[in-house]
């Protein structure tokens, strides 16, 4: 197959035709920081943290395509400062509270909060009242940390062959909807592949809270990314 | 514990206040945590204002001041505003200094539910008489939790609940050293 | 009931073949019969389209003319855009709350009249104006708003409410509205004769390469705003390989100030509906659909019927003008209230029978559109201007206009001038010359192209309207003087708020964001690091967001910033050190104070 050359920081590397800017840079050991791409399913385009600057113009690393000779910027200081802000628009829209959720450490929009080294969100919280529903007897969703990536949705319908979620209104109305009037109406099941694919602690196992001490969790240690990037060292 | 006569004598020692608002100390317990570093510390600057030696208000300026907790009440927002007056440098220690943490749970709760629930109605409550209490000498609460950067300017942050001892002692000895803080990335955390 | 229910949605989703991409008309025909799509409306279509009820419920949540809950039997939609507003909103909005004894957002008691806001209708030049069902009412005072109401309480029938009909086919019976065209200038290329079927004519003789070779001779833009090359677009789609390609006409005319096409769709159907017809044959389509927006449903009837006499004359169908191999039919896509709509990809998704969410780009609509086949989007302006250019030549039309863009533009003028309207003018012309037009009353700012342009102060006047200076899909609002251009700024940013479709977060957070430092400033609350903040997010929102509406939303905050600094310098100072000037303690302490009976001791 036909290979195609383009530049990321500089850097040369190849990818295959019809491959994402995102997976092509991994092939490489090149981490794009990202939050609702996931595995293999069709990218959303949605969080816009694996903004890149491509061709001089800002697209999202999980959407845009390679190709020949594209010029990608990835590790820069502008791409940081507009990575930073879109992850404190998340946190600020939500009510995330670390300190007490059982996500935390395996939480992956916090581990790439730890990964830019934000120490306090640059934008005042806007504290939107927010549902829980613990009406599913094994797992329930708390709408206070759902950052509306959408893996849900995909996951449900592309993995599950179920229909479990769907986003409802718009804009700042915008929000996480199951298929019925709570959690537990729908045919939703504990061994779902949904369950282990929300970034954040929106969807959550009940009663397997706090299993992993503190410092061996996912992200104690080394930043998200780091198995990647490994790969290029 | 350096006293405030020993500070009046040196006065080039820079001085470091801090305070718990609404916070539960968790910080201040971690603050201890630095271990013997304290005693490194005790040595180039001197406490002021602080619970750690119980000076209850400012004899001068300071250099660096410490907030744990955020703002819960009238207290706590005219400590702050003194805070700010008084101290060149003002950190936010801890979750609940930064985005109000904990007690923030109740800021999408009216006011009156929040009193209502803790002491009239929540299960094993003993309130015979059926008020609420209201002592002159209690600070009238907020309506609302607020980060202490809601409330006044904020020039540092050092999260976590509590955060790591060692991103502590971090952010001071630079903040002392006159340069850029930079806490190690095993010791940023928000829990 | 709930047979009844059962009856009607089947009956409903059988006149669309049980077919989910046509969820819009299901669940407008659903509304149309119950005044709102209940759960159990939504569990039956998910059931009979082989859908799921949170899919349908995605759909009708999205627009904002669909609904949930039970309406009255009568919704007032009464318009909030900026040039309302200045023509005296408040008091007419005022004058319905009181005469219905009900606040916006509000249905009387006995479930008759429901009150609510809208942004632009698209009747900027014969504002307040207001949809009462499909019904539009003009020129409101809030006398006139009492004797609606007053009538509308009598009969509930919004169309009594038309007493005197407006000029030209508004009087068709099929139209019969208040509405005026107010076409204040006629040019060559739209308000000249036409005769219908004589482009196509001229078209069919031609191969479809000639025909789009001539389209890319004229140099004709997209006249939605974009400016892309229609030529290039079409033989981008042509060229893609596919079974079946579409042509979609952009009629969701949704920018602020922007008005033309309702008139364009009202005296010049035929000449749009066979420009598309010209582009289906250029590009080897079958099928057109036009996305008209839901403010304009009074003139479904009257455009369906043109569609019918078209097909009835051979100019629509099969064997188009006795073509052997030509044939091509146009459905009319009814929209519900979503600005975003008229953004290319949300339109597409919109006709589908999605929520109206933008989609990822690439692959672009001549690539990869309407179900996922080569489609070309145009604007309604776009295609009256295609057929003209086949009926006369691209030489003739490459004459009129600027050197670099050529032909004629239609503006929507309104504001604070004296004649308010639609204008014809060929390109290049100066924002000045189009202000003396229209007899501008002390101009201070206009805002060229709608609040997804920049606000230009007296200093810009001079500039020509053409894509190379001051670009525009048709806007043209003027301020005068007197007018509170940070005030419009905040206004024009809550509607893209409103608006977002939410998808993407700078777009869906950083507005609210933006929106709450333009608010702080405004009120005297800023800093001169808050200036420079709000110009930083901008940026942000304008560089990450991910489709034209939140890569546009910022501009009235930054066309403010550059074109009237002084006005947010003036507003902002610093602070000494202290308490923050965004923290109020009084306000603060307000809940407690009444609850446990004292003062605060530190206010």
């Amino acid at each position: 197959m036909k290979h195609i050359e383009f530049t990321i920081d500089g850097k040369t590397m190849t990818a295959k035709p019809g491959q994402t800017i995102l997976k092509a840079a991994e092939a490489h050991g090149v981490y794009i920081p990202h939050l609702c791409a996931y595995k293999d399913l069709i990218p959303h385009g949605s969080c816009r943290v694996c903004s890149v600057r491509c061709n001089g113009r800002i697209q999202a690393a999980c959407v845009q395509t390679v190709s020949e000779g594209m010029i990608v910027e990835n590790d820069t200081p502008e791409i940081h400062e507009f990575r930073k802000a879109i992850l404190d628009m998340l946190f600020v829209e939500g009510n995330h509270f670390c300190m007490f959720c059982e996500k935390s450490g395996q939480c992956e929009l916090q581990a790439l909060a730890y990964r830019f080294g934000i120490t306090a969100p640059q934008f005042p919280l806007l504290e939107p009242e927010r549902e829980l529903d613990m009406s599913h007897p094994d797992v329930y969703l708390d709408h206070n940390r759902c950052i509306l990536c959408g893996r849900c949705v995909r996951v449900s319908q592309d993995l599950d062959n179920k229909n479990c979620f769907q986003f409802v209104g718009r804009g700042h109305r915008k929000r996480l909807k199951v298929n019925g009037e709570a959690l537990a109406e729908t045919d939703l099941r504990v061994t779902d592949a949904v369950v282990a694919s929300c970034p954040v602690g929106a969807l959550m196992k009940k009663r397997v809270g706090y299993a992993i001490p503190i410092g061996e969790r996912h992200f104690d240690q080394q930043p998200i990314g780091h198995a990647i990037e490994e790969k290029n060292s | 514990m350096t006293s405030s006569q020993e500070a009046t004598n040196h006065p080039e020692k820079p001085r470091i206040a801090t305070v718990s608002l609404a916070g539960c100390f968790g910080c201040h317990m971690s603050i201890l945590d630095i271990d013997e570093r304290i005693l490194a510390l005790a040595e180039i600057v001197d406490f002021a204002r602080s619970p750690i030696n119980d000076y209850k208000t400012f004899d001068g300026r300071c250099t660096v001041g410490i907030i744990e907790g955020g703002c819960c009440n009238e207290e706590n927002v005219h400590v702050l505003e003194d805070f700010r007056k008084n101290c060149d440098v003002l950190v936010s220690l801890g979750d609940c200094a930064i985005n109000g943490g904990i007690p923030a749970m109740r800021n999408n709760i009216p006011l009156r539910e929040c009193l209502e629930e803790a002491y009239l109605k929540s299960p094993g409550v003993y309130n015979p008489s059926g008020t609420i209490p209201n002592d002159e000498e209690l600070p009238l609460l907020l309506n609302r939790v607020y980060p202490c950067n809601e409330v006044v300017k904020i020039d540092h942050f050092i999260p976590g609940c509590p955060p790591p001892a060692d991103a502590i002692f971090e952010v001071l000895s630079a903040l002392l050293a006159g340069r850029t803080p930079a806490i190690a990335y095993g010791d940023l955390k928000y829990d | 009931m709930k047979q009844a229910l059962a009856t009607v949605v089947q009956e409903i989703c059988k006149k669309y073949d049980f077919d989910k991409q046509r969820m819009m008309d299901i669940v407008l025909g659903v509304q149309g019969r119950f005044g709102c799509i209940s759960v159990e409306a939504m569990d039956l279509i998910a059931e009979m389209v082989g859908s799921h009820r949170v899919e349908v419920e995605s759909v009708v949540t999205f627009y904002s003319f669909l609904s949930l809950k039970p309406q009255g039997k009568v919704v007032i939609r009464l318009c909030d855009d900026i040039v309302d507003w200045m023509k005296g909103y408040d008091a007419v909005a005022d004058a319905m709350s009181k005469a219905l004894g009900i606040t916006m957002g509000e249905t009387t008691s006995d479930g008759a009249i429901t009150l609510t806001k809208t942004p632009c209708i698209g009747m900027s030049d014969q504002a307040p104006a207001a949809l009462v069902n499909d019904v539009v009412v003009t020129n409101l005072s809030p006398e006139r708003a009492q004797d609606l109401i007053h009538n509308l309480r009598r009969h509930l029938d919004p169309q009594q409410l038309v007493t005197t009909v407006g000029d030209g086919n508004h009087s068709h019976p099929l139209i019969r509205s208040m509405v005026r065209n107010n076409i204040r200038r006629r040019g060559p290329v739209h308000f000249a004769d036409f005769e219908a079927g004589q482009a196509l004519k001229a078209t069919l003789a031609m191969d479809p390469e000639a025909v789009i070779a001539t389209i890319r001779a004229s140099r004709l833009r997209g006249r939605g705003g974009a400016g892309f090359a229609t030529g290039l677009k079409w033989e981008l789609c042509r060229n893609t390989p596919s079974d079946r390609r579409y042509v979609l006409c952009n009629a969701d005319e949704g920018e602020p100030g922007t008005f033309k096409d309702r008139v364009l769709l009202t005296e010049c159907a035929a000449q749009v509906f066979e420009g598309m017809t010209i582009a289906g044959y250029a590009i080897g389509a079958d099928t057109g659909i036009v996305y008209l927006r839901g403010e304009y449903a009074y003139l479904r009837p009257y455009l369906e019927q043109v569609l019918e006499e078209r097909r009835a004359n051979g100019l629509l169908g099969r064997q188009i003008q006795g073509h052997p191999s030509f044939h091509f039919d146009i459905r009319i896509q009814m929209g519900a209230g979503a600005y975003v709509c008229g953004e290319e990809t949300a339109l597409i998704s919109s006709c589908e029978g999605h929520r109206g969410d933008p989609k990822n780009r690439p692959p672009f609509p001549p690539q990869c559109g309407y179900l996922d086949r080569p489609t070309i989007v145009n604007n309604v302006e776009s295609f009256s201007a295609a057929a003209r250019i086949m009926l006369k030549g691209a030489p003739w039309f490459e004459a009129i206009g600027s050197e670099r863009t050529t032909g004629t533009k239609l503006l929507s003028v309104s504001g604070d001038c004296r004649k308010p309207g639609v204008y014809e003018v060929p390109f290049g012309i100066s924002a000045r010359e189009v202000l003396e037009l229209a007899e501008a009353d002390n101009p201070g700012a206009v805002l060229i192209g709608g609040p997804c342009r920049q606000m230009l102060g007296p200093d810009r006047f001079s500039g020509r309207i053409c894509y190379d200076d001051l670009a525009t899909g048709g806007a043209f609002i003027i301020f005068n003087r007197a007018r509170n251009k940070l005030a419009i700024a905040e206004r024009y940013l809550d509607f893209f708020i409103d608006e977002s479709c939410g998808h993407c977060t700078p777009c869906r957070v950083g507005l609210q964001l933006l929106k709450n430092l333009v608010h702080k400033v405004v009120t005297g609350a800023g800093e001169p690091s808050d200036l420079a903040e709000m110009r930083r997010l901008s940026n942000i929102i304008i560089q990450t967001s991910r489709c034209g509406l939140g890569q546009a939303a910022p501009n009235p905050v930054l066309g403010a910033l550059e074109n009237f600094s002084a006005l947010y310098t003036d507003l902002v100072s610093e602070r000494s050190p202290g308490l923050l000037s965004t923290f109020d303690l009084s306000r603060a302490v307000v809940d407690a104070e009444l609850r446990v009976g004292r003062q605060s001791k530190y206010v």
